[in-house]
């Protein structure tokens, strides 16, 4: 084929200097050859923003966008497949085609993709003109030749983007008659049904999964009409965020596999503002339910945290909700199960007969549920429900962001930073939405060589091109190999004390007058200097790191690097993330309570024979021997929570909690934001909000309230969402759409009197199809539905641009690491750890699929989980005489088999975090020396 | 007659050998170049000599190189690529060239990359080409050996590492953005412009795609000057042309001509007109992507400009003909069912319309067809053509199928006909 386009994405070459590309040199020519090129940053030509004259009327445009992202943006439809707010132009569908004219005299114009073609001040356009439209609908027809007429059985039917631009385009009649290409499906795993014969052929899914996520294991197969999106062979997907192919892909290609098990309409789910409580990052969600259960989760978009995405372990983690392992009803040692008030009498008679009480908190309830127990039994005997090592961690991190010049970032600045230093944390299992974030971090460096040539930051493939593998840098220190360790500049592998110095000795490097680190090897010499010199000279670092090595010292150095940068920057606050274990780590920790052994003491010690346990199991917190012991020396043990878990077996009173699904309260994220979350459903059986089990506030907004009256630390928190009262017009907002179907008939079945909806007394929510349909501030908005717009994608009419803030303000309040802290006391240096020639010093290693407790209960989840191991460097197994899956002795009666993980740091033994069948291990301080079968224990 | 781009070619149809290239004045252009123009003034040469890109686009060879950025503030890293993926049915002229003569385009690649300070160049050559690409090889061992490639050539301080690569066969990587995708290994989907290659070619790095044909035209340029080439033509598109006929006709082949012989002439004199028994019914000027003419055409010649006023393109300048013995509806079909295969599948138009092409001729042609079928058919011209589709590719495919439409109307609709008509007039 000859090389015959010589022009540009408008088609044919313009031979001849006369209609050719004008005078200069295209590398300066970032628009078409209609008029300017695009206005600069300062705004359009007369120093106001640029304006578009779209048929007819002039608005106003955002100089550097592309036509389609200024035409949504104005709240104007344009119907479009492969464009991706998050992911940019490729100009694949040829969906979004609109006239273009030259200029005023120009009556005829010519098509352009609206995707690719830069917004220009003066540009006069045409979305309503007879050939746009025609070549619109063609386009879609086009693209129905071979889509089947499945709706009514597919899974995507009702919150479908092809079905939403099939009426858009208004392409209602079919004239093809010939076959449709057939495709044969895989088994992507757990997580995501295959339905190729669907595909419009968008590529959206590969870029996706590919450019944006760095997964390789998804790919576009031959060509023409036979393109195929898939794996290589059946299996499960690897990547840990594919579970939004399902958002992301336009029809009904990839769908939940976990939602087809009990599958409803969207219409047909009752849904709630909620955050995902499977890590610290607070990423915003909308549970759906359908007949008592909870049917899916699906993202919830904020501007600032998780914009689109969400990672699989949120997505899919939802299952304990209705699992097996739910606690239903109310449950004694002595007499098995109680109804509730039995229950209810039983709990406060325990109480007042109670000889002092104590109570543990979680950091997986809500700081409201939190508070309750702690005015129960009193601030000084309510203690922090989590391990010396993780307390210790936590409350050096939260010292840090206090004390410190530090900035804690949300997830679109963490994605604007130009250089990044992971110190000592897997962020793709412990907090994935990071990970992702930073991936898109370290491609700074490509958007900044694009825009030297002239290539609009959307032009997405172009991008790709002109950068090649250029990469903003990224360090990755940490025991183990990580999935970040493929876009790193570097990736150095070392126990949790040599990360520590190693973070020291960068910021020594950076500020000189931070602590110099004496006995470095010099390779961390080299490496401290060369991360110093990439951190100094960035006008946006990001240091991320986090509780993950249990190692405070670790946190220490990403604090004493902050301090040194912003020493360098004249103060100005570097921005850190940190992350932490669980969706309320942040919060309990800001509740300032003690650690669990200081309850173990408690109880030891007589001052309380009663000890009430909130959502926390606590064989997941300490040693198995210190909690039998707590256990059996407390005269009452009441644990209230939504999972029946060993402590909740062993309790003398178990009471059924609501889950996140079915209650409502307040978490603080890993970025220091205070989030309210909503109840998406009734609480299960008997169950009932923890709170309520446990004092007398009759609605939570009076509970918010005195937490925050006596708390100040959280006195911004009733701003995270209205409150109960509030009102739009006079009506509150429907969890239900006004399409949701069946509700007179649902419980026929069982009796035929229509129950009346449950009451919500607790927010502004209604349990109803009526009520509030606009204007609903993002804070209280369940679902995303517009005119014309049934799919995710009418997230676009409630941001204030394509791909920017939710309008009204994106939801949540950060409460801390605003970068008020001054200029804190440098950090004394750890010492140099004693070479132990015998021991291994065991780190623990995490999995996105099996270090969380409550995702576990997730058949989908715990499918993808590791088996239990103890993993070791090769050459560390040759010391010891290990081989592969050789079972090793760790601690007493503790088995596990040896693998072998080439990259490991030396002299470190991993072993998996949080696995169910794995009891509690004090990963933190002791080394040891694994014990082959025959030998002693250790 | 001077046909300095096939003077070289051997009848027994063996390559020229460097001594046999250089014997008739071979590699003087380059040596001219290195020692005396600079890397603007070759530019400028070429462009005033009006050589247009032979590839089938027909752009100003010397305006499109322009665009790379030149001087101290540009980018170290550049490539000369050359297209030699010669896919489009029809065409062969540039296989005449590769095999026959390939110092000719060793030594154009030198003056090219020369011109815009390429120090490494790639010859991308069509999968089936095996003897071309052995030749080539051959080639450029002997001018590697003799220094006219490699560092510091003839020791003018300019060097260049020429390299061959052959493709696995698509006819999309004949579409220069394809092929850069292709060459670095990735699926030969076209990529959007802008940016151009100039700015942002392979690897991201400015790059020039030239065709074969227009890169031999250079030494010969720059040998013997803007108004000796200018004088090689008939009309006032410069140089010759190597026009190539297939079809029923008495002698199919290329010849190399003045550029603006006409159709007649080629197809009567060199191509020895039609075989007894055929008369010509239509032709497709430049290969299978562009319009049908109709034998009134024959007298225009054949140059870009006056092939483009009759409704067509000049293409590759190696015609296609139809004669009064074949379906017309067929050939379409047979040339569509080509162009659906080779859609790449990147974008809506190309990868779903040309198979809804294929269907609907298909079932004309077995005598489903419904009268509305052909103004589907043609409204497909429409919704595939120019500026709809990501890149030429459909555009082309819908040429002969727009033009067939047009002077053809008549077979299409007798497929309708209630009695059906196996194989239409012409079984």
């Amino acid at each position: 084929m000859p090389d015959k386009i010589v022009g540009n994405d408008f088609g044919p070459p313009k031979a001849g200097p006369k209609d050719g590309l004008q005078g200069g040199s295209p590398h300066k020519i970032v628009g078409n050859d209609f008029g300017p090129p695009k206005a600069g940053p300062e705004g359009g030509l007369h120093g106001r923003s640029p304006h578009i004259e779209i048929d007819g009327k002039s608005y106003p445009v955002k100089a550097g966008d592309n036509l389609l992202q200024a035409i949504l943006s104005l709240g104007l439809d344009l119907p479009y497949f492969c464009w991706h707010p998050a992911m940019g132009s490729v100009g694949a569908c040829r969906q979004c085609g609109v006239i273009q004219f030259k200029d005023t005299d120009d009556t005829q114009g010519r098509l352009v993709m609206a995707c690719m073609t830069p917004v220009a001040d003066g540009m006069r356009i045409s979305l309503q003109g007879e050939t746009a439209k025609g070549f619109r609908a063609g386009i879609l027809e086009l693209l129905m030749t071979n889509h089947p007429h499945d709706c009514p059985v597919c899974e995507e039917g009702g919150e479908c983007h092809l079905q939403d631009m099939t009426v858009m385009t208004g392409h209602t009649f079919r004239q093809y008659r010939g076959l449709k290409r057939t495709h044969r499906n895989q088994d992507l795993g757990p997580f995501i049904n295959h339905e190729m014969n669907r595909c419009i052929a968008c590529y959206r899914c590969v870029r996706y999964y590919q450019d944006y996520c760095g997964g390789d294991d998804l790919q576009v197969f031959a060509s023409h009409n036979h393109v195929y999106f898939g794996r290589h062979e059946d299996g499960a997907l690897e990547n840990e965020f594919s579970g939004n192919l399902v958002e992301v892909c336009p029809t009904g290609v990839f769908t939940d596999k976990t939602f087809s098990h009990h599958y409803s309409r969207k219409w047909d789910l009752q849904t709630a503002p909620s955050i995902c409580v499977h890590c610290g990052i607070g990423c915003n969600t909308s549970p759906g339910e359908r007949y008592g259960s909870l049917r899916r989760i699906v993202n919830r978009y904020h501007g600032e945290v998780n914009g689109y995405f969400l990672c699989d372990r949120g997505r899919f983690g939802y299952g304990f909700v209705n699992g097996p392992a739910r606690l239903h009803q109310a449950r004694s040692a002595e007499d098995g199960p109680l109804d509730a008030r039995t229950a209810a009498n039983r709990f406060t008679a325990t109480l007042k007969d109670a000889k002092g009480m104590i109570g543990i908190g979680s950091p997986r309830a809500s700081l409201e549920a939190n508070f309750a127990l702690r005015e129960l039994v009193g601030a000084e005997r309510f203690y922090a429900g989590i391990g010396a090592v993780e307390h210790g961690c936590l409350r050096t991190l939260l010292g840090i962001v206090r004390d410190f010049p530090v900035r804690l970032v949300s997830m679109r600045e963490a994605e604007r930073a130009d250089a990044v230093l992971v110190l000592g944390e897997d962020v793709t299992q412990t907090a994935p939405r990071l990970a992702l974030a930073l991936r898109q971090a370290v491609r700074n460096r490509a958007l900044a060589i694009a825009g030297d040539v002239g290539i609009p930051r959307w032009q997405d493939a172009a991008v790709r091109e002109a950068a090649q593998t250029e990469k903003s840098p990224l360090f990755v220190a940490s025991p183990a190999p990580t999935r970040l360790d493929e876009v790193a500049a570097r990736a150095c592998r070392a126990g949790p004390d040599a990360i520590a110095r190693l973070g020291f000795a960068i910021a020594h490097r950076i500020y000189p007058e931070a602590p110099a680190v004496a006995g470095l090897t010099p390779e961390h010499a080299a490496l401290a200097a060369e991360i110093a010199e990439a951190l100094a000279g960035a006008e946006r670092p990001l240091i991320a790191s986090g509780t993950g090595c249990l190692s405070e010292d670790v946190l220490r150095a990403a604090g004493q690097i902050a301090a040194a940068l912003a020493a360098k920057q004249q103060g100005q606050p570097t921005g850190v993330h940190f992350a932490v274990p669980e969706c309320n780590s942040l919060g309990l920790a800001m509740m300032e309570a003690q650690a669990l052994a200081h309850a173990c003491q408690a109880i030891e010690s007589g001052i309380a024979d009663t000890l009430v346990v909130l959502e926390n199991d606590l064989y997941r917190r300490a040693d198995k021997a210190a909690i039998d012991a707590l256990l059996e020396q407390a005269k009452q043990v009441i644990v209230i929570d939504h999972t029946l878990h060993e402590t909740a077996e062993r309790a003398d009173l178990a009471l059924p909690a609501a889950s996140f699904a079915e209650t409502e309260g307040t978490l603080v994220s890993s970025e220091g934001r205070a989030q309210r979350f909503f109840s998406a459903m009734q609480p299960a059986g008997d169950s009932r909000d923890a709170w309520r089990w446990l004092g007398p506030w009759t609605r939570i907004d009076d509970l918010t309230r005195a937490l925050t009256e006596l708390l100040p630390v959280f006195g911004e928190i009733t701003g995270c969402a209205p409150g109960a009262a509030f009102r739009i017009a006079g009506q509150k907002i429907p969890r239900q759409p006004h399409r949701y179907s069946g509700r007179t008939a649902m419980l026929a079945d069982i009796r035929i009197h229509e129950p009346k909806q449950p009451e919500d007394a607790d927010s502004a929510l209604a349990f109803s199809m009526e009520g509030a349909a606009n204007d609903r501030p993002p804070a209280l908005n369940p679902f995303v539905w517009a005119p014309g717009w049934n799919s995710n994608q009418s997230v676009g009419k409630f941001q204030d641009e394509a791909g920017g803030h939710l309008r009204g303000g994106d939801p949540g309040i950060r409460l801390i690491g605003d970068g008020g802290g001054g200029r804190a006391q440098w950090f004394e240096l750890p010492e140099a750890e004693a070479a132990s020639s015998d021991a291994l010093r065991l780190v623990p290693l995490y999995h996105i699929f099996g270090s969380d407790e409550t995702s576990m209960h997730s058949p989908a989840v715990a499918e993808r989980a590791p088996h239990p191991y103890l993993a070791v460097n090769p050459e560390d197994a040759v010391r010891y005489g290990l081989a592969e899956g050789e079972e090793v002795e760790l601690t007493t009666d503790v088995w596990l088999p040896v693998k072998l993980l080439p990259g490991l740091a030396a002299c470190v033994a991993g072993v998996p975090a949080g696995l169910p069948d794995l009891p509690f291990l004090e990963t933190a301080s002791r080394p040891r020396t694994p014990n082959k079968p025959g030998e002693n224990t250790p | 007659m001077d046909k300095p781009l096939t003077r070289n070619i051997k009848p027994d149809g063996s390559a020229a050998t460097l001594a046999e290239y250089r014997a008739k004045g071979g590699y003087e252009g380059l040596k001219k170049v290195l020692a005396e123009l600079a890397p603007l003034e070759v530019q400028q040469q070429v462009k005033d000599s009006g050589l247009r890109g032979r590839g089938g686009a027909g752009f100003p060879t010397g305006a499109k190189w322009s665009f790379v950025p030149m001087g101290e503030d540009a980018p170290k890293t550049k490539y000369l690529v050359v297209n030699g993926d010669e896919m489009e049915p029809g065409a062969f002229k540039d296989r005449l060239l590769l095999e026959g003569d390939p110092h000719q385009l060793i030594e154009g690649v030198l003056i090219a990359a020369y011109a815009i300070q390429a120090n490494i160049a790639y010859i991308f050559l069509r999968g089936e080409y095996r003897v071309a690409a052995e030749r080539l090889r051959r080639a450029i061992a002997e001018a590697t050996e003799k220094n006219l490639l490699g560092a510091n050539i003839l020791g003018s301080g300019f060097s260049l590492d020429l390299r061959l690569h052959t493709s696995a066969g698509r006819y999309i990587c004949g579409e220069e953005t394809a092929l850069l995708n292709s060459l670095e290994g990735k699926r030969a989907n076209p990529r959007a412009k802008p940016p151009f290659p100039q700015v942002s070619g392979l690897f991201g790095k400015p790059t020039i795609v030239n065709n074969v044909e227009t890169l031999c035209n250079l030494p010969h340029i720059l040998r013997n000057g803007v108004d000796w080439y200018k004088r090689l033509s008939r009309t006032g598109e410069p140089g010759t042309k190597i026009y190539g006929v297939s079809g029923r006709v008495k002698r199919p082949g290329a010849w190399e001509l003045p550029m603006g012989t006409t159709g007649r002439e080629i197809i009567e004199e060199h191509a020895g007109g039609m075989r007894d028994g055929y008369r010509l019914k239509g032709y497709m000027p430049g290969g299978a992507s562009t319009d049908f003419l109709l034998p009134e055409h024959l007298d225009i010649p054949m140059d870009y400009g006056s092939i483009g006023k009759a409704g067509s393109r000049l293409g590759t300048g190696t015609m296609i003909l139809l004669d009064d013995k074949t379906c017309p509806v067929q050939m379409v079909l047979n040339l569509e069912q080509f162009f659906a295969q080779e859609s790449c599948g990147w974008c809506t138009p190309c990868r779903d319309g040309l198979p809804w092409t294929v269907s609907l001729l298909e079932g004309l042609i077995a005598g489903r067809g419904r009268p509305e079928d052909i103004e589907t058919l043609q409204r497909l011209c429409g919704l595939l053509g120019p500026g709809n589709t990501f890149c030429a590719l459909a555009p082309g495919a819908m040429e002969p199928l727009q033009s067939a439409l047009k002077y053809f109307r008549a077979d299409f609709e007798r497929y309708l006909q209630p009695k059906k008509v196996s194989g239409g007039a012409y079984a």
